[in-house]
């Protein structure tokens, strides 16, 4: 727009000033962006849980499991359109202070439950008829380098074998994408099979039902079907079911939003004072224009202009380059695969740095607005 | 106090601004400072009046309120049948834009601006195209003769060229009224007259109604009729 | 000393103007206080973290588990195993036998105080042995549990991390209630479990008579190198033997290490943002004293006065964020008792501690930034022209 010339050249009139209050502005977005992806980085498993999952696992706790045959009496519960389990195994490779997110699956009913996870037909084939076939997320193929047909001891930390091993041999069958990408996924019979103890046991049923308003009446139903026996079931939402492990791992959403919030006042107060200061040195050049004709709100507005040019600039450089750092870190480090600034950031990003130069600029603007004219030339 | 009874000249044919009964009041704490008295005085297109007297005589403050960047207590000043004296801020703003040009003793540009960005403000105001601007620009620059500094910074340019660009900046919009506080008051006397003879080419050739304050009897003789006041009314009337 | 007197001459003006610059002043005051206050909580939470961590059990304490294990909950070992790590020498003897507690631990889901939100509550089955080896665990309220009965006492931490965790309330799990009849404390991890009688716990959660882990106390610190060679030098046995110590102190380093290096961070950044204000501050006082400057100046003051005093302002303003923040810090965070993750995917119950090094730190670092958002100040004062500012009176 035409002021433009005019509203670059006031905020190039202290070349230093505007620039470190960019900066100023860039850092607080870049740490905003960092601070994005951590939250995602605890949380983000909540937000990708399906609305319609149920989670069943045993009243008491993790540790225990439940009878493998509940699979059949859960599938008639009207409104459960799919049931399968999940078995963790303690996974790891070569290092046990590594762990691998590992589960013995019923392959055909998880991928059936899992509509988000996607597989080339031919893997997901060869999989299914290989007693000791794996499939793995792409965040594992990319930390070990695994390919398709690679053959991976895989040691559990938890199950041994008959004879006191505890290693499995299996065979990577394939590379899923989408939902959950750090899983690997292997045949619970060739678990069951070989263990030790535990057998004909899982940790954890998932359901698929048909529909998300009668989640809590299914999850009642279920319930109330293994109460009073040796073990009683709890079923809950994916989604639930995941906060209550995030929140396990403190209030980090509480401090991510707290120290937000210190650094982005602080920036306001940088911001605004620059504007102040600025506005306070042109107080004669405010009156010129308003004799020349600028309307009150005119000059009002070329000020709120300027406030929100220097924070839009420096907020959309710090962010944009705050991602990069985390997308960055996430690909350098294997055990924060997955690392990134995600998109929701984005949009909220935008929000403040709107509404910390409209505020910053807001008290200057006012002053600019109420200028007398005369009485301002006259000191000048 | 009697009102000068306005003498018409030949070229002149109508009253551009009748000042009638205006009164300015200041308040400093729990004073009244009185700065006009129940002034009136008209003023007819195509005139170049010079308004004399001792600092707090409120010459300037005359000034301010014909260009409405102050507003009267009191009276009317109807400049070609509108009474400013009746308009809000904003209308008062939008007035100015059209109406009047502003030549400053201390030239006022914006110091971050080049001297054509400068004469470019107040055409902002309108509607016009961006080529039509910049037309407009080149003609007054040219008018002042300022055309080749176009693009140099006010800190770049001298006292004399500065005024000129402050002048290019004041005609540039074709205003009705011409106002000038001590437009040669920080200049040398070689500059000063050249931005006077400025000031008189502007009125003589173009028709410009000016408005000029000073204390300089040198600068006044320039105009075609001066005005005396004193502490806040007009003393007596002499022209040519 | 003339430059000594000139230093203080400059500092005393500068400081006298500063009223004028109050504003811009606060400004980057309230960003060196923000700074600090979340470098210090930061690590404060690390500190608090690690304290629990280091002050659980004793050097002279051993554990053993299944090798490999990594944790007791993925650790079995038999009754025999059990009896293998009772014959091995440097174990303390009491009239009863070698002091060995037979531990197991499992975990119950149970709401959270705060959120309601369930969570992994270590529930630990032991045997009356467990408190003469584990010395630090003493009763703070009502008795300690008694055997063969629903009883379990719970730690003073977990007392107020878990909803309905009270002296005299009942815990339900699944079909079994538990009768909270005493509290506990160690100052450590424990502190945020809850024990009871192995032999119920094992009936209760189908662990027939395994166990996963045995702690034996150690007749010296010293006797442990011994105690664990005969351990992992049997045949019969795999176990991975460590004291107790350390084992807990491995099981914090992960946590500890993400809070440094996310503190470490965030503060870095929070920082240069500081810095840059800062800048910005300095850059504004040392304009409005051109004049003043340069007229010291004329009157024949050197340099290094003034660029000194430049910087003196910035580490002042340093100091005062530095202070505010910390004591902010101190007075908003020390003591707020918070839990996250820790050894066997079950909560850790612990205080932010906020430690006169802390403070001190915080304070210096404040002072280095102050000192930093003067430098380029500092240097643009020095170099104004003396002529042309003067000018400006």
């Amino acid at each position: 727009m035409k002021y433009l010339p005019l509203i670059w050249a006031n905020l190039m009139r202290r070349k230093a000033r505007t620039l470190f209050t960019v900066l100023s502005v860039f850092i607080a977005f870049m740490l905003y962006a960092v601070l994005g992806a951590v939250n995602q980085a605890f949380t983000g498993g909540v937000q990708l849980a399906g609305a319609d999952r149920l989670v069943v696992m045993n009243r008491i706790g993790l540790i225990n499991s439940m009878p493998i045959n509940y699979a059949d009496r859960i599938a008639k519960v009207p409104g459960v359109a799919d049931v399968t389990w999940q078995e963790w195994v303690g996974a790891y490779f070569q290092d046990p202070r590594q762990p691998i997110t590992g589960f013995g699956v019923d392959a055909s009913s998880f991928l059936e439950v899992h509509q988000d996870m996607h597989l080339p037909p031919e893997q997901s084939q060869a999989w299914l008829v290989d007693k000791a076939g794996v499939i793995i997320g792409p965040v594992l193929a990319k930390r070990y380098g695994w390919k398709v047909g690679d053959h991976i001891p895989l040691r559990s930390n938890i199950w041994r074998d008959k004879q006191g091993n505890s290693t499995w041999d299996v065979n990577i069958d394939g590379i899923y994408g989408g939902g959950q990408e750090d899983l690997l996924l292997m045949h619970y019979k060739y678990l069951d099979d070989t263990r030790a103890f535990r057998n004909n046991q899982v940790g954890m049923f998932l359901l698929k039902i048909a529909d998300p308003e009668h989640a809590g009446t299914i999850a009642e139903q279920v319930d109330g079907m293994f109460a009073n026996s040796d073990a009683e079931t709890k079923t809950s939402t994916e989604k639930a079911f995941l906060q209550s492990f995030a929140a396990m791992l403190g209030n980090i959403g509480k401090i991510v939003v707290g120290i937000v919030s210190a650094v982005l006042f602080s920036m306001l107060l940088v911001t605004g004072n620059t504007m102040a200061q600025s506005i306070r040195e042109r107080v004669s050049e405010m009156a010129v224009l308003k004799a020349l004709g600028f309307s009150r709100r005119g000059v009002a507005l070329m000020v709120l202009a300027e406030s929100l040019l220097v924070t839009v600039i420096g907020g959309v450089l710090g962010f944009a380059f705050g991602a990069m750092f985390a997308g960055a870190i996430g690909s350098k480090l294997p055990f924060l695969q997955g690392f990134h600034t995600p998109a929701s950031s984005a949009a909220l990003a935008v929000l403040l740095m709107a509404s910390l130069g409209l505020l910053a600029g807001l008290l200057p603007a006012t002053q600019a607005m109420r200028l007398q004219v005369a009485a301002a030339l006259r000191r000048a | 106090m009697s009102s000068p009874r306005p003498v018409q000249k030949p070229e002149t044919s109508s009253t551009l601004v009748e000042v009638r009964g205006v009164t300015k009041e200041y308040r400093r704490g729990s004073e009244t400072v009185h700065v006009l008295q129940e002034l009136s005085l008209n003023i007819p297109n195509g005139d170049f009046l010079a308004l004399m007297g001792p600092s707090g005589s409120g010459k300037t403050t005359l000034l301010n309120l014909l260009g409405g960047i102050d507003r009267p207590t009191a009276g009317s000043i109807v400049v070609e049948g509108t009474d400013i004296a009746q308009y809000g801020e904003s209308e008062l703003a939008r007035w100015r834009a059209h109406n009047v040009g502003f030549v400053f003793q201390l030239y006022h540009l914006l110091p971050v601006l080049s001297a054509e960005r400068n004469v470019e403000l107040p055409l902002l105001l309108t509607g016009l195209s961006a080529s039509e601007r910049k037309r407009r620009v080149q003609a007054a620059m040219q008018l002042t003769n300022i055309a080749d500094r176009a693009r140099h910074k006010p800190s770049e340019l001298s006292g004399g060229q500065e005024q000129r660009v402050g002048i290019a900046r004041a005609i540039v919009a074709d205003p009705l009224l011409l106002l000038c506080d001590e437009p040669t008051g920080d200049l040398d006397r070689k500059s000063g007259d050249e931005i006077l003879d400025l000031l008189q080419a502007l009125n003589r050739e173009q028709g410009k109604t000016i408005v000029m304050v000073t204390h300089d009897p040198h600068a006044a003789a320039r105009a075609r009729r001066i005005l005396y006041m004193n502490k806040g009314r007009l003393a007596t009337e002499a022209e040519k | 000393m003339r430059w000594l007197y000139q230093l203080y001459t400059v500092c005393a003006l500068n400081l006298r103007n500063l009223k004028g610059r109050l504003d811009s002043s606060v400004v980057a005051v309230i960003g060196f206080t923000g700074v600090v206050m979340v470098f210090v909580a930061v690590f404060a939470i690390r500190e608090g973290f690690d304290d629990t961590m280091r002050e659980t059990g004793s050097p002279d304490v051993a554990i053993v588990m299944r090798g490999g294990a990594g944790a007791e909950v993925n650790s079995v070992l038999s009754v025999n195993d059990a009896k293998q790590v009772a014959g091995a020498p440097g174990i303390t003897a009491t009239a009863g036998g070698p002091l060995v507690s037979d531990e197991l631990l499992v975990q119950l889901s149970m709401p959270k105080a705060d959120t309601g939100l369930d969570a992994n509550v270590p529930f630990r089955g032991v045997d009356a042995n467990a408190f003469l080896v584990h010395g630090k665990v003493h009763i703070v309220a009502g008795r300690n549990f008694q055997p063969g009965l629903n009883e379990v006492i719970v730690g003073l931490r977990a007392s107020h991390e878990y909803r309905g965790f009270s002296l005299g309330s009942t815990l339900h799990s699944g079909p079994y209630q538990w009768a909270i009849v005493g509290i506990f404390d160690d100052g450590g991890v424990y502190s945020s479990e809850v024990w009871g009688d192995l032999t119920i716990m094992q009936a209760a959660y189908r662990r027939g008579s395994s166990l996963e882990s045995v702690y034996a106390k150690l007749t010296s610190p010293d006797a442990f190198q011994a105690f664990k060679d005969y351990l992992t030098t049997n045949p019969q046995l795999t176990v991975s033997v460590e004291r107790e110590t350390d084992f807990y102190a491995e099981q914090s380093k992960n946590m500890s290490s993400f809070i440094t290096g996310a503190g470490t961070f965030i503060a870095f950044l929070m920082g240069i943002g500081a810095i840059f204000g800062a800048i910005n501050t300095m850059y504004n006082s040392v304009s409005s004293r051109a004049a003043e400057i340069a007229t010291l100046r004329a009157l024949g003051f050197g340099r290094s006065p003034v660029l000194l005093s430049v910087l003196v302002e910035g580490m002042l303003l340093g100091l005062v964020g530095g202070v505010i923040g910390g004591a902010l810090a101190y007075v908003l965070f020390n003591g707020i008792e918070t839990s996250t993750l820790g050894t066997n995917f079950a909560q850790v119950a612990f205080s932010f501690r906020v430690t006169p090094e802390l403070l001190t730190r915080g304070t210096v670092y404040a002072l280095l930034m102050g000192l930093v958002g003067g430098l380029l100040p500092a240097l643009r004062a020095v170099r104004m022209p003396i002529a042309s500012s003067l000018r400006q009176l």
